[in-house]
């Protein structure tokens, strides 16, 4: 009897996997001991941080874009057919066509999803880059606008957590470039009472903010949004006016996680170096879908999902453990339109961002079209 | 009876203690407690402080074996 391995989620993480396990278990797929069954919601990959690019028409939408197929291995029998129920006692994962997958190994990879609709108001007066309708319409707004307050708004929790600090900076450039920056305040709140969740980010942040005039707000936790008024006010009791209001909303995981009660708000309890669920041998866990302590991004969910591979490989041909996750996390951080720099840590090592380069930048970019060999398992 | 939640961030560098906890205030009802642990000393300052901006009950720090445990329960 084969030894099926079900992936949920054709993202970046179950993409790796799928097509890493591919290239480590030939003989074994070849010889049908092994079967890798991914289960999609949606045929087509999106490469999520270009969306970044979106809104400066720095990136087109057709190269955030390729068919799911072609982008995985032949061998892995890929169905686009939502999950809608996970038992993990029972071993199985029931579709939203009624059809059932029994599974020796489990993948979850299901990730995470924005949710202005959490806070009123907000999908109403906002504008937001994390998907691409969202994108499209920010991309418009950066085109009729004329100068004025701008407000970039972060939320917890929230995936890519670089991404604020980008788009406030490009922001700058993009309205110096189209000469409405002298009329025009930008103003970044954030959760907790500095600029970034890194801390040595939020430090290097600070200075950059202060060199362009960039206003902060700190300790602002959303409450609610007023369109009319156009004003945002926070947890905390502050009101901001606002011309323009770029925000980063709060995600929550996906739907059948909560519908399968394995986590609250979408996120699965999951060890942060075995990357096993909670109460499981048999399931994995990976991407934004853990409730590790991590930052939830493209980075850890391919570091992760690398890990994973090997794992469940040695598993498969030696029926022995591999190596455990080491929290590592590698991020590019543009610091405007023409120069960026990195982050890079584990669990044990904080990051340190060097200064920007026009180099970094361009390495970045580089990575915008290199990315499709990551999720083909080769880089 | 009121549920704890434990959000172990010790050795968290991203987001940090914090974030997780107001990420986790989210998804639990008003009354039960998230216990944060963490191993950032600034933790100990900073969750207390934030609690009281916006009036969630931070019921105590204390000091275990190399981190901080940091009780909040949810009032609102």
């Amino acid at each position: 009897m084969a030894k099926q391995v079900v992936i949920i989620g054709g993202g970046v993480a179950g993409t790796i996997i799928a097509n890493g396990l591919c290239r480590q278990i030939k003989s074994e797929l070849a010889s049908g001991a092994v079967t890798i069954t991914m289960i999609g919601d949606t045929d087509k990959h999106m490469y999520q941080p270009g969306l970044l690019y979106v809104p400066f028409g720095k990136m087109r939408e057709s190269e955030l874009y390729r068919d799911q197929r072609k982008v995985l291995d032949k061998k892995v029998a890929f169905f686009v057919d939502a999950a809608k129920n996970i038992d993990v006692e029972a071993k199985r994962v029931t579709t939203a066509s009624g059809k059932t997958y029994t599974y020796d190994y489990l993948v979850i990879a299901t990730g995470s999803r924005i949710r202005p609709d959490t806070i009123p108001g907000m999908s109403e007066g906002a504008h937001w880059f994390y998907d691409l309708e969202g994108a499209r319409k920010l991309r418009d707004a950066l085109n009729d606008f004329q100068g004025g307050k701008v407000v970039i708004n972060v939320n917890a929790p929230h995936k890519c957590p670089v991404a604020p600090v980008e788009i406030t900076l490009m922001l700058r450039e993009f309205f110096v470039a189209k000469g409405v920056m002298d009329k025009t305040e930008i103003t970044y709140t954030y959760p907790i009472g500095r600029l970034h969740g890194l801390e040595p980010v939020a430090n290097w942040a600070v200075p950059e903010f202060q060199k362009h005039g960039i206003k902060s707000e700190t300790f602002f936790n959303t409450k609610a949004v007023d369109p009319q008024a156009k004003t945002i006010t926070s947890e905390e009791g502050v009101t901001l006016p606002y011309d323009l209001l770029i925000t980063i909303p709060p995600h929550s995981g996906s739907q059948v996680i909560i519908d399968s009660k394995l986590g609250a708000g979408g996120w699965v309890p999951t060890n942060k170096q075995t990357l096993l669920r909670e109460g499981s041998d048999n399931v994995f866990i990976v991407g934004d879908t853990t409730n590790i302590p991590i930052s939830k991004a493209g980075s850890t969910a391919h570091f992760e999902a690398d890990t994973v591979v090997d794992n469940l490989s040695s598993l498969l041909k030696e029926q022995r453990w591999s190596r455990n996750y080491d929290g590592k996390v590698y991020c590019f951080i543009e610091t405007g339109l023409t120069t960026g720099t990195y982050i890079m840590f584990n669990y044990t090592t904080p990051p340190n961002p060097g200064p920007p380069s026009a180099m970094v930048h361009w390495l970045k970019l580089g990575y915008n079209r290199m990315y499709w060999l990551s999720a083909r398992g080769l880089l | 009876m009121s549920e704890k939640t434990i959000v172990d961030a010790r050795g968290a560098f991203c987001p940090g203690p914090l974030m997780e906890l107001i990420a986790t205030l989210k998804n639990i009802a008003i009354g039960d407690e998230v216990d944060v642990w963490s191993t950032d000393k600034g933790s100990v300052t900073d969750i207390p402080e934030w609690c009281k901006k916006v009036k969630h009950e931070c019921v105590g720090v204390v000091e275990q074996q190399g981190y901080w445990s940091v009780l909040v329960r949810k009032a609102k």
